[in-house]
């Protein structure tokens, strides 16, 4: 029964770290970026709960209403202002672009908060557990698996049902030729990073829920992320939910065996997935 | 130069260090249908990316309706109701025919063309519009890549190269297809490799030679030997 808990306590891990993954594969998926700043921009939206659940008293779901639009906001003008310069037919000047971004975010941090660890409080949510069959499973670690779910089927009928998902699809494939459709690319890539910083903030609630964090731990959350999106497949959503919930799994069962495999597990699990299969296990394809 | 829909002032275009077009001047009024045609290399595709804003001008002007829109982006151009059919279709292939055909009414002008119309002109693309765009035939992709332009009801279209790579029988649909699209008041450019099919259905002419522009006048003017000397540079 250990180990059938282990699993699932994996798989509602893996929920996080999808989410962790969503707005990376989301960015990669419509304008080819890899954003090296994305594990600094959960810890950002992290901190901006707890500033909010602090000057305002509110618990820290509440203060999704802020931190969302605020993280939108600052999406979109970072694309605009800083990232669409950056894109083009050399991939190395988004990387360096946004890992001097990603320092820039730490220091910045360590500047306003310091470097002692922070937690965001979210009252008997933390410690409220169901037991169904032998099994004791947390309800926040269920929620946040549900809220992942949500968001990657939100952004999947985005992507594949409306207008703005056509856009993102049609300036993904040829950004020129959409150009001629009436789109302005540098919109719509801001509007891409706004959803996916968006996203980037329930990430961030839900990890300083979870957890504590500090501004050093953006770099392990961008390689979780980054883990999840290659094992599920460059660009594909729903692979990446399947990417967080194996990485989650490798891990769970890695503490089982020895506490010290936890993230030795997940890496080599990521490893194998890459050795066999360089695409992910479901690459995004052409229907 | 006074009552021109579409103006080009000495037009220059480069590809980096290449220069593509030289001093273009060229006239278009509102509901004629002009061919522009030339050997490869002639600079027609340029031509083409330069008034819809896909390639910058290096120098000169592009006026529409007497209004500057050389230094425009393209989604820009297309607003003013410029749309490019684009050499080799160039469709969205992670889009149905569908919503390939919906993306281009993202510009969101209003008029006569939308899905149904589009369906009407060709049939066969409603029996395939979930499709991806991809799995369809060349002269298949060719009506979705009409069909995209067209649903961003343009004022002017530009066509490039609407034959190349085609089956004769295709071809022949499509050209049966154009009366119906500039019969709608629409002002048509057609680049086109086969002289004779571009004659037959336009009121004039210009012919590119290396960038510059070789000949022009009205089609029934013209003599196969003017054609050919501004075509090839030489004497039949």
């Amino acid at each position: 029964m250990d180990w059938v808990s282990a699993v699932v306590q994996g798989t509602l891990l893996g929920g996080l770290y999808a989410l962790f993954a969503a707005g990376l594969s989301l960015i990669f998926g419509v304008m080819r970026l890899v954003n090296i700043a994305h594990g600094d921009l959960i810890v950002l939206a992290a901190y901006l709960g707890l500033s909010t659940t602090v000057m305002l008293g509110v618990h820290p779901f509440v203060a999704l209403l802020i931190v969302m639009p605020a993280m939108a906001g600052i999406g979109y003008c970072l694309q605009r202002g800083v990232l669409n310069q950056t894109l083009g037919d050399d991939i190395l000047p988004p990387l360096l672009v946004t890992f001097g971004l990603s320092v820039i975010i730490q220091n910045a941090l360590l500047e306003g908060y310091s470097a002692d660890p922070q937690k965001m409080s979210a009252g008997t949510l933390e410690t409220a557990s169901i037991s169904a069959g032998g099994l004791t499973v947390g309800v926040l670690p269920l929620l946040t698996f549900a809220i992942a779910v949500a968001v990657i089927a939100g952004l999947q009928f985005m992507f594949y049902r409306t207008a703005m998902g056509r856009a993102f699809r049609a300036v993904s494939d040829n950004s020129d030729i959409a150009q001629l459709m009436g789109l302005n690319k540098a919109h719509v890539f801001g509007v891409a990073m706004a959803i996916a910083l968006a996203v980037t903030a329930i990430a961030g609630i839900l990890l300083g829920v979870r957890t504590s964090f500090d501004p050093s731990v953006g770099g392990a959350r961008l390689i979780f992320g980054f883990e999840a999106v290659i094992i599920g497949g460059l660009g594909n959503l729903w692979g990446t939910l399947a990417g967080g919930v194996i990485l989650g799994v490798a891990q769970t069962l890695g503490a089982k065996v020895d506490p010290g495999w936890q993230l030795l597990a997940g890496h080599i699990a990521f490893l194998i997935v890459l050795a066999v299969r360089p695409n992910g296990l479901f690459p995004r394809v052409s229907h | 130069m006074g009552d021109a829909l579409l103006s080009l002032n000495a037009l220059d275009a480069h590809y980096g260090d290449f220069q593509a077009l030289f001093g273009v001047d060229m006239e278009v009024h509102a509901g004629e249908v002009l061919a522009i045609i030339g050997a490869n290399g002639a600079g027609k595709t340029t031509l083409m990316r330069s008034i819809s804003g896909l390639l910058k001008n290096a120098a000169g002007q592009v006026a529409y309706r007497g209004q500057q829109i050389g230094a425009l982006r393209a989604d820009q151009v297309a607003a003013h109701g410029i749309a490019l059919v684009p050499e080799g279709r160039q469709l969205f292939p992670s889009l149905s025919v569908e919503e390939n055909l919906l993306i281009g009414a993202q510009v969101g002008r209003k008029g006569p063309w939308s899905l149904e119309p589009v369906y009407q002109l060709f049939p066969v693309l409603k029996e395939r519009r979930h499709q991806a765009s991809t799995t369809l035939s060349g002269g298949q992709q060719q009506m979705v890549a009409i069909g995209r332009a067209l649903m961003a009801n343009p004022e002017v279209i530009l066509f490039d190269e609407i034959s190349l790579g085609l089956a004769p029988v295709i071809i022949k649909s499509i050209y049966d297809a154009l009366p119906d699209i500039v019969g709608e008041g629409m002002t048509a450019l057609i680049v086109e490799q086969d002289i004779s099919k571009a004659l037959a259905v336009s009121g004039r002419v210009y012919c590119l030679q290396e960038g510059r522009v070789s000949l022009t006048g009205r089609t029934q003017d013209v003599s196969r030997e003017d054609i050919t000397r501004a075509y090839f540079g030489m004497d039949a």
